[in-house]
């Protein structure tokens, strides 16, 4: 039984159409998370799923049974929110207890309950403050624990860490991956931020204009992107994505980038016969582009060492990222922190040719066997 | 040397050359601004100074100590209209409250036709006391308005004589001054709950609040400081209340509706008693000033609250 399946999902305001047939399936227990630019849906579609708005058509179903026409208390699911939205006047507690207070749970039973949920988060120290007194961090771990104290079938976050600085995103982000580990909780969790997504996720549905682009496990949707939109949206730096043509050779095809002299030909891991002679984009992430003595795995066979210059470097500290040319195109590779290639100068490059994704330069669409 | 870096702006232009060139600004926002700034704190002074004098048609120099007061005091126009501050005063700004609440609280509902309505509620504001006292001296009068009206239509037993009734005639003043600005306070509640964050309502719908409970718990809580600044607004307003009361009942009937005001208007312009009158005009001060330094000793903790937060 899944846990969450929302079938042709469509939103309208006026004449524009925010959700365009939105279909995903989750079973229990996975880490959803929807991600994608700012006005892509998808917290258009948490709202829907909470019952906080209502779809135009389609429907919505949640442990198997539909909540098309359910008010939000009666869905059996907890959000929390970018805001936290803490009850301002309510104490810590109060803010905890106000569900169970609204559904009428006898005192012991909620006093019970609370005291579990503060042990799982560390609060309990907090109890008596108002919002007002504790801080970003704090306040998020508040709006968990009124979420984790229903114990629901389903959880909500609506950007939950945009609010906080970075250090603290991090470590929530680790805590909250942690208590998924650990509740063994099912999760649809909203963000803009690509690493979220990618650190917290079971599966991905990365999101645009109303439409899901992809929805799979982190590392397929990381290595084998479905579009140019999503292979340039993860990661970061962006995957390069240079134009290329395809040619036939006796080992199989090569995509060649660039023309004459400076052009760079790379094997193509895919049996791509239909497109032989055809212009392509070829996509490339910055860390498959290294220097030569790394190794990938174990698969040596795959490593290809090429000549390119190197137009600049920007050394991060843990590591540089060299802007170089392939063929006549730019591109990111990245390298380990204490190499500095020197600029304008040919340097050598292994380059991870499995990883090497082909899309078709019309529609963006990823080129398949 | 120091001296002309220091009179030069950061364009290196001289100072002076700036404030020339800005002059009309500066002489629209400074002149009006000291004038009656002037005004208020030296008439101020002066009616403080009058108070104890000997004065009477005229001001003349002299001390009296608190003799006026104490006199004023002693008065009993005085303590019927200090009574019947605190009941107007109580009265109205409970009412307005409550009324400019409920209204803002209906008008949220996402109705149709809400700019009209709040326009509607709004309007009273806009008209001066002197006509809102003198409508509703109509409305009120059992001979000409409301009973009269119910009278023709047939309830011949129905009584409204509120206005000429020497133990209710207040409650007629609190009638007239709610009408008139509870569409302020409905405005000001009204931006209120349109500022609550959309999430707080989103959280409480989830936990399942109802309706009741969404204002009662979540929504109203959050408007308090609201409240104390309208509650403040309505008092200041109570305290310094004389059109209106001049227009609906001009104090009577006998001393039934008298407020400070007006008895400071009595002491100075009818009875010659320009010291008595100048005591009991500082006397109202006295009363917004107790008003009005506690709010503004809230005001302050909750910006050095907000700055510390």
């Amino acid at each position: 039984m899944s846990a969450l399946s929302i079938r042709d999902v469509h939103k309208r305001f006026g004449p524009s159409e925010v959700l365009k047939g939105v279909s995903l399936e989750m079973g229990s227990g996975d880490f959803t998370v929807l991600v994608g630019p700012s006005g892509c849906g998808k917290s258009t579609l948490l709202n829907i799923i909470a019952g906080l708005e209502r779809q135009s058509s389609g429907s919505v179903e949640i442990g198997g049974r539909t909540v098309d026409d359910i008010a939000p208390k009666d869905r059996d699911i907890a959000m929390v929110f970018q805001s936290y939205a803490l009850y301002p006047s309510m104490t810590v507690r109060q803010n905890i207890t106000f569900g169970m207070e609204c559904r009428n749970v006898p005192r012991a039973q909620r006093e019970a309950a609370v005291s579990e949920v503060v042990r799982l988060l560390q609060i309990e120290a907090l109890l008596d403050r108002k919002p007002a007194q504790l801080s970003g961090g704090q306040r998020q771990r508040v709006a968990m624990g009124r979420a984790l104290v229903r114990n629901p079938l389903l959880f909500l976050f609506d950007e939950p860490l945009s609010n906080l600085d970075a250090q603290l995103r991090a470590e929530m982000r680790m805590e909250i991956k942690q208590l998924h580990q650990r509740l063994g909780s099912t999760i649809v969790y909203v963000t803009h931020d690509q690493i979220e997504a990618m650190t917290l996720a079971t599966r991905i549905a990365v999101m645009r204009e109303g439409v899901v682009q992809q929805f799979a496990d982190p590392e397929t949707v990381y290595n084998r992107p479905a579009n140019l939109f999503v292979a340039r949206f993860m990661g970061a730096p962006p995957m390069n994505t240079l134009p290329a043509r395809l040619e036939a050779s006796p080992s199989g095809s090569v995509a060649v980038i660039g023309h004459g002299e400076g052009e760079i030909r790379l094997p193509v891991p895919v049996e791509v016969k239909g497109w032989i002679g055809r212009e392509v984009v070829l996509g490339i992430r910055p860390e498959c582009i290294t220097e030569p003595t790394r190794h990938f795995g174990h698969a040596p066979d795959a490593v290809l060492t090429i000549a390119a210059s190197v137009e600049m470097t920007e050394p991060t500290g843990a590591e540089t990222i060299v802007v170089l040319r392939l063929g006549s195109e730019r591109a990111l590779g990245r390298v380990s922190a204490d190499l500095r290639p020197r600029v304008n100068e040919m340097a050598r490059f292994a380059i991870d040719t499995r990883k090497i994704n082909l899309f078709d330069p019309a529609t963006g669409d990823r080129i398949v066997s | 040397m120091t001296h002309t870096v220091a009179a030069e702006t950061r364009t290196g232009r001289p100072v002076t050359f700036g404030i020339l060139r800005r002059l009309p600004e500066h002489l629209a926002i400074w002149v009006p601004l000291l004038l009656s700034a002037g005004h208020l704190v030296s008439f101020a002074l002066w009616t403080v100074w009058i108070s104890f004098t000997p004065s009477t048609l005229v001001p003349v120099s002299g001390w009296v100590g608190l003799r006026n007061y104490t006199a004023v005091m002693a008065t009993r126009n005085w303590q019927i209209a200090f009574d019947n501050l605190l009941l107007f005063g109580c009265g109205f700004v409970l009412l307005s409250l409550l009324t400019g609440l409920l209204l803002a609280v209906l008008l949220d509902q996402r109705i149709r036709g809400e700019n009209v309505l709040r326009s509607i509620f709004l309007y009273p504001i806009a008209l001066s006391f002197v006509v809102t006292g003198t409508v509703w001296s109509w409305l009120l009068n059992p001979g000409l308005g409301i009973q009269k009206l119910v009278n023709d239509i047939g309830w011949t037993s129905f009584r409204f004589d509120w206005l000429i009734d020497r133990d209710m005639a207040i409650w007629t003043i609190v009638i007239a001054a709610v009408w008139q600005s509870s569409g302020f306070a409905m405005a000001l509640f009204l931006a209120g709950l349109r500022s609550v964050d959309a999430d707080l309502i989103k959280a409480a719908q989830i936990d399942g609040a109802g309706p009741i409970r969404m204002y009662r718990r979540v929504i109203l809580p959050t408007l308090w400081p609201i409240t104390v600044t309208v509650v403040v607004i309505q008092l200041q307003f109570a305290i310094t209340t004389f059109d209106l009361v001049r227009a609906l009942t001009g104090g009577g009937p006998g001393l039934a509706t008298q407020l400070p005001a007006l008895v400071v208007y009595d002491l100075m312009f009818q009875r010659g008693l320009l010291a008595r009158g100048a005591a009991a005009a500082v006397l109202m001060l006295l009363i917004l000033l107790a008003v009005l330094l506690p709010y503004a000793g809230w005001r302050y903790l909750q910006r050095r609250q907000a700055a510390h937060a």
